[in-house]
């Protein structure tokens, strides 16, 4: 393989971080909130509000049931008026969180759901504000899953990223498919998915590991 | 101390309304121990839940230290509930946590200072038995352990109440005994009114003072646990109580007794002794003064809040005149005296 080539893989890996690691943050801070918002908001919460938590779930049923590679183009006007240009890395990352943020919000609310609802009434019972509840309850209770499903996410945002290339975002599997596909230069195909793999890999085993860390609902 | 006026709780389900508490009154003194007892369902959880109002009643108040709690809403419903500490079945305690923050929980939520948390827990966990468990997870504790983070999390704002929900209903009978010492020790040592539920008529015996008998959602009787155990007026106390003290007959005497009184029969009598008179020694006299023979088919004597309690079955014979005259002795010694039927004497 060529140095240029490997230089271009590089710059695709740099590439697949950024768009991956910054759209993962992203849709962390907003679908985690958007999880404890589905959750509280429901029957028999501490917060139950029908409408608010049917209009949240739908709207977010409906991003998630958009197929990402429609998103990316059906949003170019949001990504222009968000980051000021529709192509590149930048653009790339509007589409990813945006798709992201449901997916993160839902295995939130999963996780939470698991919270044992004993644990809210003590709580209540000590006189707990909602926000207390949350904050000093829910969330450092379901840390654990939580963690389980941000790793889930970022493994999706590594495969959604590959599309990115049809909006010039660039990163490995804009590569893999321009080179290794059209180009027909099998060596560059194998390359980059072997980097995914090792990716996936290495993301799958740090989650996991932190998820039993703070799970210390087991012995030890 | 605790006032319930007229509880009445509706539950919709889906098959219909289901009246879940039907009146209940009940008043609760400042410093006592007071057992709420009755078989699942009975509406003893949802009653002692109104009391910190995580259950609301349908209609009628609660009033604890003189607030009507179950008016209270918003930040007046949370500052009135930091004076009632709350220990539950399964404990909930939070699993992230260590034993040292499951106790500060309550303090964070107060807003009390880094400083202030640091002076207050370690005393409790002193109180409770597990200062050097501190730093361990529940996960790592046995049931008792669990059960004494909880107390020591319920008493962390220095409540004026504590209510227990069937607290040591998930314990073994050894460690039950052990976590009822600590409540009794704790309602002593800090003059805390504590209000317990449970189906265990043994938990009522060994630690309250009164007892409310709860039966589809009506509390059928209440008072001194010393009374109820002696002479439980209604179906639900008696069934409960016979649970535990077991008087019944054994099944072999049982099977010889005849209805009526036909001729050559024996009685079979149950005396019951309590308070002073479960000193007297009245077989011996019955024997020895009056002159019957007594066969002793059943008997035991029970303790009920330091108090002797004995129940006596047995078969009078010596002819119709000696056993009458024995039970005039009986109901001289004002023991209670019942004939629950009678025997061949042959038989």
């Amino acid at each position: 393989m060529s140095p240029a080539m490997i230089d271009l893989l590089w710059q695709g890996l740099l590439e697949t971080l950024q768009m991956v690691g910054i759209s993962g943050l992203l849709a962390t801070l907003l679908g985690v909130p958007l999880g404890v918002l589905l959750v509280v908001t429901g029957p028999g919460h501490i917060l139950p509000h029908r409408t608010v938590n049917a209009v949240v779930g739908v709207i977010s049923n409906i991003v998630r049931s958009t197929p990402f590679i429609i998103l990316l183009v059906a949003i170019i006007p949001v990504t222009r008026l968000i980051v000021g240009t529709s192509i590149g890395t930048a653009a790339a990352i509007v589409p990813l969180t945006l798709a992201a943020i449901p997916f993160v919000g839902r295995l939130t609310e999963a996780a939470l759901r698991e919270v044992d609802a004993g644990l809210i009434e003590a709580a209540q019972a000590m006189g707990a504000t909602p926000l207390q509840i949350v904050v000093k309850v829910l969330l450092p209770e379901a840390l654990s899953s939580v963690v389980a499903g941000l790793t889930i996410t970022i493994v999706s945002l590594i495969n959604y990223s590959a599309m990115a290339g049809a909006v010039g975002g660039g990163g490995l599997g804009d590569i893999g498919i321009r080179y290794g596909y059209q180009r027909f230069l099998p060596e560059v195909m194998i390359t980059v998915i072997v980097i995914l793999i090792i990716l996936v890999q290495a993301v799958q085993t740090v989650g996991d590991r932190l998820a039993r860390r703070l799970n210390k609902r087991v012995k030890g | 101390m605790i006032e319930l006026k007229d509880i009445v709780k509706v539950f919709d389900t889906p098959t219909g309304p289901v009246e879940v508490l039907k009146k209940v009154s009940l008043s609760i003194r400042q410093g006592e121990i007071f057992g709420v007892i009755g078989r699942s369902g009975a509406g003893k959880s949802t009653l002692v839940r109104c009391v910190n109002a995580l259950e609301r009643p349908t209609s009628g108040a609660v009033f604890v230290g003189g607030v009507e709690i179950s008016r209270l809403d918003g930040a007046a419903l949370r500052a009135a509930r930091r004076d009632i500490g709350m220990i539950f079945q399964h404990f909930n305690l939070l699993s992230s946590r260590t034993v040292f923050d499951n106790v500060a929980l309550p303090l964070e939520i107060a807003g009390k200072s880094k400083a202030e948390i640091q002076q207050t827990v370690a005393p409790l966990l002193d109180l409770v038995g597990l200062a050097d468990r501190a730093d361990r997870y529940p996960a790592q504790l046995s049931g008792g352990q669990k059960q004494r983070v909880g107390i020591a999390r319920a008493l962390a704002l220095k409540p004026k109440v504590l209510l227990c929900d069937e607290a040591t209903s998930a314990l073994d009978p050894e460690t039950t005994k052990s976590i009822l010492a600590l409540l009794k020790d704790i309602n002593l040592k800090l003059g805390l009114t504590v209000v317990l539920i449970t189906h265990e008529m043994n938990v009522i015996k060994e630690l309250c003072d009164r007892v409310a008998v709860m039966d589809h959602g009506a509390a059928v009787e209440v008072g001194e646990v010393f009374e109820v155990f002696s002479d439980p007026q209604s179906e639900a106390a008696q069934t409960l109580v016979r649970d535990v003290l077991n008087h019944d007959l054994p099944q072999e005497a049982a099977r010889r007794l005849r209805p009526g009184n036909p001729p050559g029969t024996n009685p079979v009598i149950r005396i019951t002794f309590t308070g002073p008179s479960a000193t007297t020694p009245v077989v011996a006299e019955l024997a020895r003064d009056v002159g019957v023979d007594v066969n002793i088919l059943h008997g035991h004597i029970d303790y009920i809040q330091g108090r002797p309690y004995g129940v006596l079955t047995a078969e009078l014979s010596g002819g119709d005149a000696a056993v009458q005259a024995a039970f005039a002795h009986i109901l001289g010694k004002s023991l209670k005296l019942e004939v629950l039927g009678h025997v061949a004497g042959n038989d």
